[in-house]
């Protein structure tokens, strides 16, 4: 495996699993070129009745073979049957070396790990956790793992990196044509906007419901003339880890002062009530605090925001019906009120990775969002960014849309200087997943850095009584607290790289040796 | 043979737990298990050691399960199981320098006095952040009687090992009535916090017993910075000697009142208009004010409530309360407006001080404004107004207090 060094100074190699890469130059340093991926042409006349009786007829119509790339979206998140279910009828066909491609993996998989020490799974494109994650770290995987965010894994499929042969697509709604949402029946989630490009790009497209409806089923969020096979079972996963529809604050008062911060940042700097405001939080305990005080501070101020962007929940349902927010962008809901504000109003806008985050397109609505608030791991003094493994080396999550999201005009990142006695700002990342210029603000409890580069930000705060530090500071008092931390022990071997949204490559990760 | 043994500490997180086995021979077996093993193991063995042999311990089995603690709780807790196990050594609290920036203020600001378990090291780590004017780490009710043990030694290393910020540091003793009162002194003194909160104060008597001990174990240690009290009154026989307590010390800088063992003392239901003790309330600032010092109000409980919490502060307020007890961090920020002069307030306040100096200049013995007298505790009550103000930071850049 050749390696060579990226413009961070990061060792990643030049080819993965047979298909040549390039090394990350810069935030937009892509230029696109190139064309696009095509696919074969259909002919409608050839399609007449989708229905299939069950699974194993549709893996039967689909020819599923040694070495094939098989797809799933994650819209029914810890809640969903179909991907251990499908992964299961594979296994015990004795088909072997597939390539998984899954826009998120979530707990409820991670018996998945199995078929990859058994080489069922001969590697993961896309996302993956837990379990998974730590079979890819103790080089369990035959190949190397390609870890995309949400805008990267459309781009990849759009440009004819990554090719899939059968998607199967999990649908809370669709007809005998396979049009489908997933606002409407029983496993409803919310948007199905990850599996517009597996529908698009995809050979074999097989739709999996439990809640078939007459032609049309609309809206349809996915489209039959995209699709090759329509399967009905009794279930497609469970509605109570779909959507927890108890989606809390955080009471923790370390994360609602980061909350605070975060939004009176907003506020002080003068981003909210500047024309045309809108920002992006996620679900996690400081984003919903964040949303909330951002709400107060909005209404306080008369602002109303151009759009703000879902990840829904109740509270940004609530911004949108106190008319706080013109619309919500939605791109997955995380509770019962997001999904039902979806189903219902106008005003609450289901999106799909092309629109709000591919990096080639003609524009994508991450560079119009004026803020968004991102978690991290870790973070260093060239504040590069680090979601995907843990300080002690494990690779335990996929990217998300932290890379897409943080083309914001202004990103920030929420999280605890000191977690457990580990802190999360260092001298070097152990992984990069986003770079430090696209990151630009670091809010912890012991105070808020502005990157440097962002002079303009440091001048609206001045005179402000918000803990304004350097980067360095905050890295001072986390080691203060807890001490300099030892560092863990990989090989040379690469099992993972983080691929950049616009395809190359950003850092590798390589083999973990455990700590005894 | 039998070797004797201890324990100290939780596995939760910031702590650790701490199982100890002295032996005669055979030198130190330390084990570490931890949830930060792979980049923390080194040190937490490092720090084991090094407390074990500061300790005098040269032989025995150590035991470590730890979620993330910091060097001062392992230190603690290792501490705690040695001589829980026997062993007659204590560690000095590390660093040994640290101390708050206004000690020695006896009317500093009071708005908030937010309790904190003794116990929990991960509830004192950021204490410092949420901006209580004071914070108490609790030997008291948040501790049950097992825990008291390894919670003062705890409470000893945390004075020191902890930021406080510019929050006061206080620590809640247990009565001396109890059987844990006076072990609280013996290890809390030479810690040096800011000031003791004494609870379930019936006489003078109370205090003075306190005092007793903490002058002779101030001599000892050759503690020289000055150890305030803050006596908490939370029975009837209590309010009724409000005064004789609020009297009994140089050392008393405040009465607190505690409305839950009031209630409970008077046999009656602690309700949410707090008719129930309103009167034992306006007894303790009474006596406070008659004393010369600051009268603090009991905790709110619902932590969710907080329109309740503000009006409860406000009604405190009104009453002549300095401040407030909190058991939340949210409760601070909405106690402290609700003791801050609004902006009509000031504005009036500035316009009567600024007659006084007008008045003044031109040599004239009596303040007016406009056509109406200026009357001398109108003056000195806008004084107090503006000094509380730029106490708080409410006053503009300029804005004369």
């Amino acid at each position: 495996m050749t390696m060579v060094k990226n413009s961070l100074g990061r060792m990643v190699p030049s080819e993965v699993n047979g298909r040549r890469v390039r090394p990350f130059l810069g935030a937009h340093a892509g230029q696109g070129g190139g064309e696009r991926h095509g696919g074969l042409i259909p002919a409608a006349a050839r399609y007449g009745n989708k229905l299939l009786a069950d699974l194993d007829a549709a893996i039967d119509a689909c020819a599923i073979r040694d070495g094939m790339v098989i797809s799933f979206h994650h819209h029914l998140r810890n809640g969903d049957y179909l991907v251990n279910q499908v992964m299961d009828k594979l296994a015990a066909r004795g088909i072997r070396d597939l390539v998984l491609a899954p826009s998120a993996l979530f707990p409820t998989h991670g018996r998945l790990a199995e078929y990859i020490e058994s080489g069922v799974i001969s590697h993961i494109e896309g996302s993956m956790n837990g379990p998974i994650g730590r079979a890819c770290s103790l080089g369990r995987m035959q190949k190397t793992a390609v870890l995309r965010s949400h805008g990267g894994r459309y781009r990849a499929l759009q440009d004819g990196d990554l090719h899939i042969d059968v998607a199967f697509i999990a649908a809370p709604c669709a007809d005998s044509h396979g049009n489908a949402n997933g606002v409407n029946g029983p496993s409803a989630c919310g948007p199905l906007g990850f599996a517009l490009a597996d529908s698009l790009f995809a050979d074999k497209v097989v739709v999996v419901t439990d809640h078939l409806v007459p032609f049309p089923c609309h809206p349809w969020s996915i489209e039959g003339g995209n699709v090759d096979f329509v399967v009905v079972v009794d279930s497609i996963g469970d509605p109570a880890q779909i959507v927890s529809g108890t989606t809390q604050i955080t009471r923790s008062p370390t994360r609602l002062l980061i909350a605070e911060y975060a939004a009176r940042f907003v506020q002080e700097s003068g981003l909210m009530t500047e024309p045309n405001f809108s920002f992006q939080a996620g679900a996690g305990g400081v984003s919903l605090a964040f949303v909330k005080y951002m709400g107060d501070l909005m209404r306080e101020a008369g602002v109303v925001a151009d759009f703000v962007r879902g990840g829904s929940t109740r509270y940004m349902v609530d911004l949108l019906e106190s008319g706080l927010t013109r619309c919500i962008l939605d791109g997955q809901s995380f509770d019962l009120d997001g999904v039902r504000s979806l189903r219902d109003n106008p005003r609450h806008i289901e999106t799909n990775p092309f629109v709000s985050y591919d990096y080639h397109t003609k524009g994508c609505f991450a560079q119009i969002l004026r803020v968004s608030v991102l978690g991290a791991t870790e973070i260093d003094l060239d504040y590069n960014v680090n979601v995907n493994t843990h300080s002690d080396g494990w690779l335990l999550h996929g990217i998300g849309g932290f890379t897409d999201a943080a083309d914001a005009q202004v990103t920030m990142i929420t999280a605890p200087l000191v977690r457990s006695r580990l802190p999360i700002v260092l001298d070097r990342v152990t992984t990069v997943t986003a770079p430090g210029e696209m990151i630009d603000v670091v809010v912890t409890e012991h105070g808020i850095a502005v990157n440097p580069r962002r002079q303009d930000l440091l001048d609206r705060l001045k005179g402000s009584t918000l803990p304004i530090k350097t980067i360095e500071e905050l890295r001072a008092i986390a080691l203060k607290l807890s001490g300099e931390p030892e560092k863990p022990v990989f090989t040379d071997r690469v099992v993972a790289v983080i691929e950049f949204r616009d395809g190359t490559i950003i850092d590798a990760v390589r083999e973990l040796v455990p700590a005894e | 043979m039998e070797y004797p043994t201890g324990r100290a500490g939780r596995e939760e997180k910031s702590d650790l737990a701490v199982e100890v086995e002295l032996r005669d021979h055979g030198g130190l077996e330390i084990t570490v298990n931890s949830s930060v093993k792979a980049l923390y193991g080194k040190a937490i063995s490092a720090a084991a050691e090094g407390a074990l042999r500061e300790l005098g311990v040269t032989h025995g089995r150590l035991g470590i399960s730890d979620k993330g603690a910091l060097d001062w709780v392992i230190r603690a807790r290792i501490e705690a199981a040695v001589r829980a196990a026997g062993h007659p050594g204590t560690l000095a609290p590390v660093p040994a320098t640290a101390g708050a920036d206004s000690a020695g203020d006896r009317n500093r600001l009071r708005r908030t006095r937010l309790y904190l378990p003794g116990s929990t090291p991960d509830l004192m780590l950021n204490a410092h952040l949420f901006g209580a004017d004071c914070l108490i780490l609790d030997l008291e009710d948040s501790v049950a009687p097992p825990e008291k043990f390894a919670t003062r030694i705890l409470v000893k290393h945390a004075l020191r090992a902890l930021e406080f910020g510019r929050s006061e540091r206080i620590v809640r003793i247990n009565p001396l009535a109890t059987p844990f009162g006076t072990a609280d002194l013996e290890v809390i003194v030479a810690a040096g916090p800011d000031t003791l909160l004494i609870p379930k104060c019936e006489g003078a008597a109370d205090i003075t017993a306190v005092e007793e001990r903490v002058a002779a174990l101030e001599k000892a240690a050759k503690v020289a910075r000055p150890l305030f009290f803050m006596p908490l009154i939370e029975t009837a026989k209590g309010v009724m000697h409000a005064y004789e307590i609020a009297t009994s010390s140089p050392r008393n800088v405040a009465l607190c009142f505690g409305a839950e063992d009031f209630t409970a003392d008077l046999g009656v239901e602690r309700t949410v208009e707090g008719k129930e003790h309103y009167v034992a309330r306006s007894l303790i600032v009474l006596a406070a004010r008659a004393a010369g010092i600051q009268a603090i109000d009991t905790v709110y409980s619902d932590v969710q409530d907080e329109a309740g919490l503000v009006a409860s502060a406000r009604e405190a307020m009104a009453q002549g309360f300095d401040g407030k007890g909190v058991i939340h961090p949210s409760q601070i920020k909405p106690v402290h407006a609700a003791f801050s002069p609004s902006p009509e307030q000031i504005e009036k306040a500035q316009r009567i001080v600024a007659a006084l100096e007008e008045a003044r200049a031109k040599g004239l013995g009596v303040v007016s404004l406009g056509t109406k007298m200026v009357d001398a505790p109108v003056v000195a009550r806008a004084q107090k107004i503006l000094e509380r103000a730029r106490i708080q930071g409410l006053l503009k850049e300029g804005e004369k207090s």
